[in-house]
Formats: C-alpha cells, sequence, structure tokens
C-alpha cells in the first residue's frame, strides 16, 4: 500500500506540473510530458490482478479477428493482447525483439535471418516455431491475398525456415530498415495449422481471447504461460468501442471504464479540472496534411506551392484544432521523435510577404483555388480549410472550400481532387514513410510529386546501413519535402488519453496510440 | 393543401389576433421576433457568419455578448445567423414535405381504389426504408448541399404526413356530408378541397407544428452522424451538437440554441393550439 | 370480420411485394455509393492489388444482377448469407441485435405510451388551463431537443451526479434481466421523452377534435361527468388517428434509434446497420433493412385493422 501511495502522489505531482507547462507554454508542453514519466518510472511498482476496462472510439461490426482485416485501433488494441509479434518498440522508441531475440543481415541489407526465442508457448499450448512464422508472414503474401498488409511484404522475395528456431527471408532488395515492418500491428505471428496461420484468434500474446462481439466489446483473460516476465498485470481485459466521444468521456467520469482514447480537445481543458484523472499526452507520429497535386495547375508550379505554405497560420491550427495538444509540422512528414528527424530545419513560419513574393513570382496576382475538405481526414478539417480561407485571402489566394461527404472520402476525394485535407497515422520508420506517400511510383503519392533527387536518395538510403550517412540523405529529403512537395503539413497531433488514476503507467511509448497498442501488457491497476 | 389556405385563414385570423388568448400573443411576438432577427441577420450580427474574431470559448462580455465558440467565433452572430439558416430550412422542408404528403394524402383517400393502393404502396416502401439509413444512402449518393438536404428531409417527411392525411381524410370521406357532396354530383377536386380538407385541417396543423419540430430534430441527427448542415454555416441543430459535450461541465453554452429551438417550437405549437382551439370552437358554439 | 382477413391476406401479400421493392431500392442504393466493400475494408490501405485480390475472393467481380439474385434465391431459401466483411453467419449476427433493439423499443413504449395517453386525455380534459399548457410546454420543449442532447442531460442528472444509473448499456447475452433494464433506463428514458410529445398531442388533439359532434353533445346532457365523456365517447372514435400516430412511434423506437444507441453504447441493429452502409456489407444491409421494412408493414398493418375497428363505418363499407 505504501508503494501505491507514493505512486499516486507521484502522479499528482506529474500532473500537476504538466498542467503549469501546458497552461503556459502550449504547444511546447506537448513533448515534457513523455519527458516527466520517467522519473515515475523508476519509482512506479507494478501490481497484478484486477479487469481493466477501456473505452475506444473505433471499433465497426464489420471487424474480423483475420489481423490481415486489422483497420481500427480497437481491433490493434486488441490484437496486441493476443498475439505476439517479431520485434517490438520499447517505450523509448528502440526497436527490440519480441518473439525474435536477435536479427542479422547481410552486408547488402537484402537477407534477414531471424533468431527466434526458446520458451514461447501459444494458448493452444503449441510451442513457438519458425513454421509458424513462415505461415503468419505468407498469410499476407501472393496473388490472393486481400490483405491490409499486402504492400508491407510485398518486398519479401522468399521466406524459409531454417530449422525451428531461424527464419531467414531474402528481400526484392535492399532494406536496412526490415525488421522496423515486422512490427506493423497486422503481422502478428500465428500458430501454424497444416502450413496455414490460424486466424481465429490464438496467439501468444498474454492475453487469451475470451468474447468478441465485434463493433461493441471484447473481453479476454490473462494467459498462465505467457512468456514474457513483468507484463500483462491484469486478470482480464476488456475494450469496449464508444465512438461518441461525449459517452466516452461520461463512461470514463462514472468510473464505467478506467480509461479512454481521443479526448475531446475542444473541452479538454475542462476534463483536467477531474482530479480523479490523468490526461496523457504523447507525440507521436499522425500528422494532419493538405496536399497539393503536382501535375495539375496551379499547384504543378512551385512558387504556387510555397505562397500556399507561407500563407498558413500553423500556430493558430495547432491552438484551435487541437488546443495545444500537437506540435508544429513543418511540410516534411517525419516526426520529431523519428531517428531521423532534421533537427537544423528552421520551423516555417506564416510569412505573408513571402506567399506574396512567391505568388508573384508564379506569375499570379489572385489566385483562385477549390480546397476539397471533410472531416472524415480529420476531425476539424472543415474548421481547417475555414482559418486556412481567412489567412490566404490577405496574400490574394482566394480558397473555395468544398465540402466533400464523408462517406466514400478516401475513395473519391483523396488522391483525385487537386487539393485536399488528408491524414495519417504516420510510420515508424522514416523509409516507410516516405516511400508510402512521397515516392515517385508509390500508390499513395498524395501529392503526385515526383522528385528526381528525392526518389534516387530514398533507394540509396534505404541499402545504407550507416547510420550517419542516412541521418544526412533523410534530411536533404527532409528538405526537398518542405521546399518542393505538394503536402502541406500544419501540425502533428498528439495522442491524448484520459486514464482513472487507479490505472499505473511507466513512461508510455509513443510509436502508436495507447502506449503502442501495448496498454493490455504494459499498464497495471494500482487499486488491486 | 393547407398552404393553399393559409392566406385566408390568416387574415380571417388577424382580426382574431386581437381576442386571442395571452399565450397565443406571446407565441406570435416570438415567431414575429424570430423571422426578423431572420430576415435582418446581416444587419444585427455583430461579426461575420464564419469571422474568428477572438480565442475558442471567451466568456460572456461586453464585446462578445454569449462569449465565442471552439473556433473563436461570436456567439450571439452565430445564434443569429443560425435563426436565418435553421428556420428558413425547417420552413421550407416542412413546407415542401405538407404540399406533397398533404395532397398525395387527400388524393388517395378521395380516389380511393388504384390511386389509393399505387399511392399507399409507394409510401410504404418509402417508410419501410428506416429514416436515418434511407437519408444516409441519399445523402451519400447526392451529397450534402443545402437543397439536397431540403429535398431529402421533406420526402422523408412526407411520408408520415400523407398517413395521417390519408387516415383522417378516409374517416371523413365516408361520412355523410362527403356522400351528400358526391350525390350532388361534385367533382373529386371539389370534394377535397371544399368537404374533407376543411374538416380534416385541425389535425393537419397540429401535426405541422410537431413536423417542424421533427426536422430540426432529423437535421441534428444527421449531424450528429456527420451528414446535417455543414461548417461553418451557423445552424442550431449543429450548434448543439459541436457544443454538447460541454453541458457534462455544467457549461451552460450548448443550452442557448438547444433552447433557442424549443422555444420556437413552443411558441408555433401555442400559436397552433390557439388555431385549433378556434376551429373547434366554431364547431361547437 | 370478412373485411379484416380480407384486408389482412391483401395486406400480407402487398407486404411480400413491398419488401421486395426495398430489397431492390437498398440494393441499388449500396452499388451507388463511392467505393465498395473491399476499398471501404482496406481504407487508406487500398493498393489496387490488394482491392481486386479482396474483390475477387468476396465474389464482387460477378455481374451485379447475378449478385442479386443470387441473393434473392437464398433469401427464399431463409438464408440471409454471410457478411462480405468477416464471414460471419448474418442470421447469428442479428438476433442477439434484434432482440436488443426490440427489448429497448418495448421498454420505451411501455414507459411512454400510456403516459402519452393519459397526459393527452388530462390535457384535453383541462383544455386551455394552465395544466394543460404546462404539460404542453414541458413535453414540446422535451421533443425540440435533439435526442442525444436529451441523453447527456439525462446522464448528467441522472449518472454523474446522482450515480444511480450506468451511462454505458453495456449489456451482452449473459446480462440478467434486471441487469438489463437498469442498463437500458437511461436509453428508454431518451426514447420515451422523444417521442411522448408526439403521441400526447396527437391524442389531445383528436379528442378535442371531436367535442364539437353531436354524440358529445347528448353525453353531456345525459348529466355524465366530463372525464366519462372523453374516455367513454369521444377516446373510441379518436382511436384511428392516435393509433396511427402510435404506430409510427414504435416504428420509430424499432428503426430510428442509432443516435441514442450511438450516445449509450447500446449494441442494436441501428448501429450495425450504419456500420454495414459505411462499409457497403450489402447482405448485411440488405437483411437489416428487410427487418426494419417487416416490422414496419406489420405495425402498419396492425394500425389499418385498429382503425377499421374504431370506425365501424369502414368495417361495413356501403
Amino acid at each position: 500500500m505504501v508503494k501505491g501511495y507514493s505512486f499516486s502522489s507521484l502522479t499528482a505531482l506529474s500532473r500537476r506540473r504538466f498542467l503549469q507547462s501546458a497552461a503556459g507554454a502550449g504547444a511546447l508542453a506537448v513533448g515534457s510530458a513523455a519527458g516527466l514519466l520517467p522519473s515515475l518510472a523508476e519509482t512506479a511498482t507494478p501490481k497484478k490482478g484486477g479487469h481493466f476496462k477501456i473505452g475506444v472510439g473505433s471499433g465497426s461490426a464489420s471487424d474480423s479477428l483475420n489481423p490481415a482485416t486489422y483497420t481500427d485501433s480497437f481491433m490493434m488494441i486488441f490484437g496486441h493482447a493476443l498475439h505476439g509479434y517479431l520485434v517490438e518498440m520499447d517505450r523509448d522508441g528502440n526497436l527490440v525483439g519480441e518473439l525474435a531475440e536477435s536479427w542479422e543481415s547481410s552486408k547488402d541489407a537484402k537477407t534477414w535471418t531471424f533468431k527466434l526465442r526458446e520458451g514461447v508457448e501459444f494458448h493452444n499450448g503449441k510451442k513457438l516455431d519458425a513454421d509458424d512464422v513462415v505461415a503468419s508472414l505468407n498469410h499476407h503474401r501472393g496473388e490472393q491475398s486481400g490483405s491490409g498488409a499486402k504492400d508491407i511484404v510485398k518486398g519479401i522475395e522468399e521466406i524459409h525456415a531454417d530449422g525451428p528456431r531461424t527464419v531467414v527471408l531474402s528481400l526484392k532488395g535492399a532494406n536496412a530498415d526490415f525488421p522496423y515492418l515486422m512490427e506493423h500491428y497486422q503481422l502478428p505471428i500465428m500458430p501454424a495449422k497444416d502450413g496455414k496461420a490460424d486466424i481465429s484468434g490464438v496467439g501468444c500474446g498474454g492475453y487469451v481471447l475470451d468474447k468478441i462481439d465485434f463493433g461493441v466489446k471484447a473481453t479476454a483473460k490473462r494467459f498462465a504461460n505467457y512468456w514474457k516476465p513483468n507484463a500483462a498485470w491484469f486478470d482480464s481485459f476488456e475494450v469496449l468501442a464508444i465512438h461518441d466521444v461525449g459517452a466516452r468521456t461520461n463512461a470514463l467520469t462514472t468510473g464505467q471504464i478506467q480509461a479512454m482514447d481521443r479526448c475531446d480537445l475542444k473541452t479538454i481543458n475542462l476534463l483536467k479540472r477531474n482530479k480523479s484523472l490523468e490526461i496523457t499526452s504523447i507525440s507521436g507520429t499522425q500528422q494532419y496534411v493538405m496536399p497539393m497535386r503536382c501535375d495539375v495547375s496551379p499547384f504543378d508550379n512551385v512558387d504556387v506551392r510555397l505562397a500556399v505554405k507561407y500563407a498558413l497560420n500553423r500556430k493558430q491550427l495547432l491552438d484551435t484544432l487541437l488546443n495545444g495538444y500537437g506540435q508544429l509540422g513543418n511540410d516534411h512528414p517525419i516526426a520529431s521523435t523519428n531517428r531521423f528527424f532534421a533537427k537544423g530545419l528552421p520551423q516555417r513560419e506564416q510569412d505573408l510577404d513571402k506567399a506574396r513574393f512567391h505568388l508573384k513570382k508564379a506569375g499570379v496576382t489572385n489566385l483562385k483555388v477549390q480546397l476539397s475538405a471533410s472531416d472524415a481526414a480529420f476531425t476539424g478539417a472543415v474548421d481547417a480549410a475555414a482559418l486556412y480561407q481567412q489567412d490566404a485571402a490577405k496574400v490574394g489566394i482566394n480558397v473555395d472550400i468544398v465540402r466533400e461527404p464523408a462517406d466514400g472520402y478516401w475513395d473519391s476525394v483523396w488522391l483525385k481532387k487537386p487539393w485536399y485535407t488528408s491524414f495519417t497515422g504516420g510510420r515508424p520508420t522514416a523509409d516507410w514513410m516516405f516511400s508510402v506517400f512521397y515516392a515517385a511510383d508509390a500508390s499513395w503519392n498524395e501529392g503526385h510529386w515526383k522528385n528526381p533527387r528525392f526518389n534516387e536518395l530514398l533507394i540509396a538510403a534505404r541499402g545504407e546501413l550507416d547510420d550517419s550517412k542516412r541521418l544526412e540523405m533523410y534530411t536533404e529529403m527532409q528538405s526537398l519535402c518542405r521546399e518542393d512537395s505538394g503536402s502541406v503539413i500544419p501540425v502533428f497531433a498528439n495522442y491524448v488519453n484520459a486514464l482513472s488514476t487507479n490505472v499505473g503507467h511507466n513512461k508510455i511509448g509513443s510509436n502508436w496510440d495507447l502506449d503502442s497498442f501495448r496498454c493490455a501488457e504494459r499498464w497495471w491497476l494500482t487499486n488491486v | 393543401m393547407t398552404i393553399v389556405h393559409g392566406p385566408r385563414m390568416l387574415k380571417s385570423g388577424a382580426s382574431k389576433l386581437a381576442s386571442a388568448p395571452l399565450s397565443a400573443k406571446f407565441g406570435i411576438s416570438i415567431i414575429i421576433i424570430y423571422m426578423l432577427a431572420a430576415l435582418l441577420a446581416p444587419h444585427l450580427a455583430p461579426y461575420g457568419e464564419a469571422e474568428i474574431v477572438a480565442k475558442p470559448f471567451e466568456p460572456w462580455s461586453a464585446q462578445f455578448w454569449l462569449g465565442t465558440d471552439s473556433l473563436g467565433r461570436d456567439m450571439f452572430t452565430r445564434l443569429v445567423f443560425g435563426a436565418r439558416n435553421t428556420l428558413g430550412i425547417a420552413l421550407m422542408t416542412t413546407t415542401l414535405a405538407f404540399s406533397i404528403g398533404a395532397s398525395a394524402g387527400l388524393a388517395a383517400a378521395t380516389f380511393g381504389g388504384w390511386t389509393d393502393q399505387i399511392l399507399s404502396r409507394l409510401i410504404d416502401v418509402l417508410m419501410s426504408i428506416p429514416q436515418l439509413i434511407f437519408a444516409l444512402l441519399l445523402l451519400s449518393i447526392f451529397g450534402t448541399s443545402i437543397p439536397t438536404l431540403i429535398i431529402v428531409i421533406a420526402v422523408l417527411n412526407s411520408t408520415p404526413v400523407f398517413r395521417l392525411t390519408r387516415a383522417v381524410a378516409i374517416d371523413a370521406a365516408v361520412s355523410d356530408y362527403v356522400e351528400a357532396a358526391r350525390l350532388r354530383g361534385e367533382g373529386p377536386i371539389w370534394i377535397m378541397t371544399r368537404e374533407i380538407l376543411p374538416n380534416i385541417t385541425a389535425t393537419l396543423v397540429a401535426e405541422f407544428g410537431l413536423r417542424f419540430c421533427f426536422v430540426f430534430l432529423l437535421i441534428s441527427g444527421l449531424s450528429f452522424l456527420g451528414l446535417g448542415i455543414q461548417p461553418p454555416t451557423a445552424d442550431w441543430g449543429s450548434m448543439v451538437r459541436d457544443s454538447a459535450t460541454l453541458i457534462t461541465y455544467g457549461d451552460i453554452t450548448p443550452l442557448l440554441p438547444a433552447g433557442a429551438i424549443a422555444l420556437l417550437s413552443v411558441a408555433i405549437n401555442l400559436v397552433v393550439d390557439w388555431f385549433l382551439h378556434w376551429a373547434s370552437g366554431l364547431k361547437e358554439d | 370480420m370478412t373485411p379484416i382477413s380480407k384486408i389482412i391476406s391483401q395486406r400480407v401479400a402487398l407486404g411480400a411485394l413491398t419488401l421486395w421493392i426495398v430489397s431492390l431500392i437498398v440494393f441499388a442504393g449500396v452499388q451507388f455509393l463511392p467505393g465498395d466493400v473491399a476499398t471501404e475494408l482496406l481504407g487508406q490501405s487500398a493498393t489496387p492489388e490488394a482491392v481486386a485480390a479482396l474483390r475477387k475472393s468476396m465474389g464482387l467481380d460477378i455481374p451485379l444482377y447475378l449478385r442479386y439474385f443470387d441473393w434473392l434465391g437464398s433469401i427464399l431459401r431463409g438464408n440471409f448469407g454471410t457478411a462480405l466483411a468477416n464471414g460471419r453467419d448474418i442470421a447469428e449476427l442479428i438476433k442477439p441485435r434484434l432482440f436488443n433493439t426490440l427489448f429497448l423499443a418495448v421498454s420505451a413504449a411501455v414507459i411512454s405510451v400510456p403516459l402519452a395517453l393519459l397526459g393527452g386525455i388530462v390535457a384535453a380534459l383541462y383544455r386551455n388551463t394552465f395544466i394543460d399548457r404546462a404539460i404542453n410546454v414541458v413535453t414540446l420543449a422535451s421533443i425540440s431537443v435533439p435526442e442525444f442532447f436529451v441523453a447527456y442531460i439525462l446522464i448528467l442528472v441522472l449518472a454523474v451526479h446522482a450515480g444511480i444509473l450506468p451511462s454505458l448499456s453495456d449489456v451482452d447475452s449473459e446480462t440478467s434481466v434486471l441487469g438489463r433494464l437498469t442498463a437500458i433506463a437511461l436509453p428508454s428514458l431518451t426514447l420515451a421523452v422523444v417521442v411522448l410529445a408526439h403521441m400526447m398531442r396527437m391524442t389531445r388533439t383528436s379528442i378535442i377534435n371531436l367535442l364539437g359532434n353531436q354524440y358529445i353533445e347528448t353525453a353531456r346532457l345525459k348529466g355524465l361527468p366530463e372525464w366519462r365523456v372523453l374516455v367513454r365517447h369521444a377516446l373510441p372514435n379518436a382511436l384511428a388517428p392516435i393509433a396511427t400516430v402510435i404506430v409510427l412511434n414504435l416504428a420509430y423506437l424499432i428503426t430510428g434509434v442509432v443516435v441514442v444507441e450511438v450516445v449509450f453504447v447500446y449494441p442494436g441493429l441501428g448501429q450495425l446497420i450504419v456500420d454495414s452502409v459505411q462499409k457497403r456489407d450489402v447482405p448485411v444491409v440488405q437483411a437489416c433493412s428487410l427487418i426494419f421494412a417487416a416490422t414496419y408493414v406489420l405495425l402498419n398493418l396492425t394500425a389499418d385493422i385498429l382503425s377499421i375497428i374504431a370506425n365501424p363505418r369502414l368495417m361495413h363499407p356501403k
């Protein structure tokens, strides 16, 4: 009890300090939330037991247990409770082994060998071996695969087991970041059954599937034979799909759940007054984007793109849309938490004179453009467009806001309209992020941007194993994005969650929301 | 069809106004104030409809009478413009719904037989598809522009009007006076407008007042699902939606637009009541 | 009773026709939406190859009309088929949710219908007095507020402040009846508030509307007390419009409560159909729409029969 007491007083203290800094510094405070918590990590002693209920703002009746179909955080969190992955991103953002004990690559970064951990057991009693890993990855590969992870595993030429504990993967092209891909939420390791992955929800994670009602709730019980020490503290774990943020907040304040994701940022200052709650704000990789298509007029002119970028008041967007819970974007997609983040690039500020200058250089005095916006892209996208419209008018850019229906937005607007609002949760590595959204041949090249130098660097950096050389290359690429690409990236949004003070945790991982989707494994209850 | 009779009723109603009870006078004055606010919105409002004038959630002050909303727009301005958009849209939608629903219902009741069958089955089909799903489908296909919204909601709301009209009109259609008119050799249009309509007007007017409220509700329900009137257009339904979570913290801001809707509904229905009383009173005397 | 049985058989046949047309409209409607189940399921990870493979695995490469007839064939054999998105049996998927929806609708109706009739009669009895106006204003104010707002206020008062009812309607197949009743107390109250005013006002209006008739006058002259005049003489004659309104509201309670389901996280059919429309899961949308349509057709038939029973002139047409 003494330990529990000291823990909660620490939480209270850190929350207070966090509040002060948040009030004082707005955007800058965000990083410090994560920075404050390590002090806590040393003293917090996790406790076993209890039933943990979390409410998340996603989940659909059309979800399924097949990891290839995980598309919302409901299934991603639950998937991480049921399953183990080859590798894991630890709370400081380092890639560490989970089911893989170690891995190494050939000199050309084209062949990767993963050594598996011994003594890992699936919920059905089967022992983990190399065939399970092969079957699990093959589940997403091949012509027939309709997996969401198809694009991620398409670089794999061949997979084979080399003995029971070794998996060898040969790639079509060099990829120094390949192990990071194995952390992807759609790639858990499932037991093999007749050479095929068993997708019934049997995994080797800390919790065993109990009941699941898709789009409503899912429960799991602690796995007695879980291999990982000091993890999976709850006796049982429950995820509830609560789409309405008001309902989530009410459920948390009335104690029906112990944690919620995606707090309502408009009213977060009021929620903070509740002494029995802790607000966690983690800066991650999710970013709001307004891509201009570089292959259509007038955005085919780089000066028009720069004028649009300079006219934007990022600070205002951050304060209004996110209530300060985010970080300013610098028109490139690499988050400040990334190891290859270009620290030296100056932050782009609103500069109406420069905007006018570039507009003049482009030879237009009165620019009329349409911005297709919908809150399907991100909460407040239409508001963001309205805010931008006011600033742009000052430099002679007349923005006509086209409000697109949310339903079908990703199909009929995204990638198709000349200028639109978009969102990405980000990717853990720079190469991944660039390859998916900025490479000339990427299917989701949001700005239809084709910069030869950028694409050359992308290939070179992917095969380079020397980190300092890679940093150099990625820095240049970020600068190219900032100056030339069609993507306006005004802000990075934080993961803002609210937890009952009874929920214990260490420093929260920033790879994905809710402790990199691993809250079931990493968090505990202090009042059991 | 009630619309056809509107002006005449208003004229004879005006003379009755002086003797109207206090509640009706109150209702009428509220409606007039709302209409004035709607018409004069750009002159009354201190700021532009979507203009960002201050920080989000400013408290009430001399500069911002009712504070500012989540984006820093003046709340009073939004309310006044909301009157214009909400009243206009709801009134147009309800009127359209009644024109469609009541004429079809009357026709079905008067002609009976195949006309009734075809119309009733058509309405059955329309009604048996749940409103929200129907709206979801139509608005996703045709987009959420205001004209589409008005037409879609009007069509959805015309179906219950049809049902009600038909039910009461059939009751009236088998009554002796209609029988007498038929025997006199009156045409169906005459029977509809002169014999049946006056006898069902009371029910229809009562329904009109309520339907008007339902239109608000459907619009705000749609905005809850992201399909209603789109920002930055100010309408009360979406304004309630936008600030609804504030009520959890005891902030009364969301009560303002909700209160505005409620007050209007009460006012309209007070007038409707007075009209009903007057209509039935004529019969009673 | 012959006309009634004739009407019933006619209506059942027409109901089947209605259902068929509904299935056609819904099927076509979903096709008109941008995207299909493959693109919606993959969302932002929809690469052309993955979409093509997924389409093929779900049989979406088969022509539209063939898919419709396929579906129609299996539905006629009483088989709802399986959901495209996760291959689950649709009948299994729908059963618990349909039960939840009906349970909520019935509890809301149990609260609201008697209250509405009583309130309507009282308002008619004391028409144009303070009681009438008070009932009127309160009910009107309550329905002119969006239902999610009513829900928020009820939650604030009864769940957050008083702490006597849960704000989430967390039910599953193992919840006891008592647990269920507690869980749905707030949503059924919300719904009752939403539908109450409409029914109450219609009751009042329909009754008052009849007061000018001669038989009411006669009843009064007999010296009957006013409440007896209303209940015994006016009410039966006002039943037709009242029944219509009640039935419309019952249909609403079953088919139109998506928003309340969302606010209270109640696993009913409304949430399922919205999810399925968004994911373009046609067989699920079709199955839900048919259930809703059938509910409506049945309730509608009930209203018509009630109207006929209530009006002898309709029962024995000349």
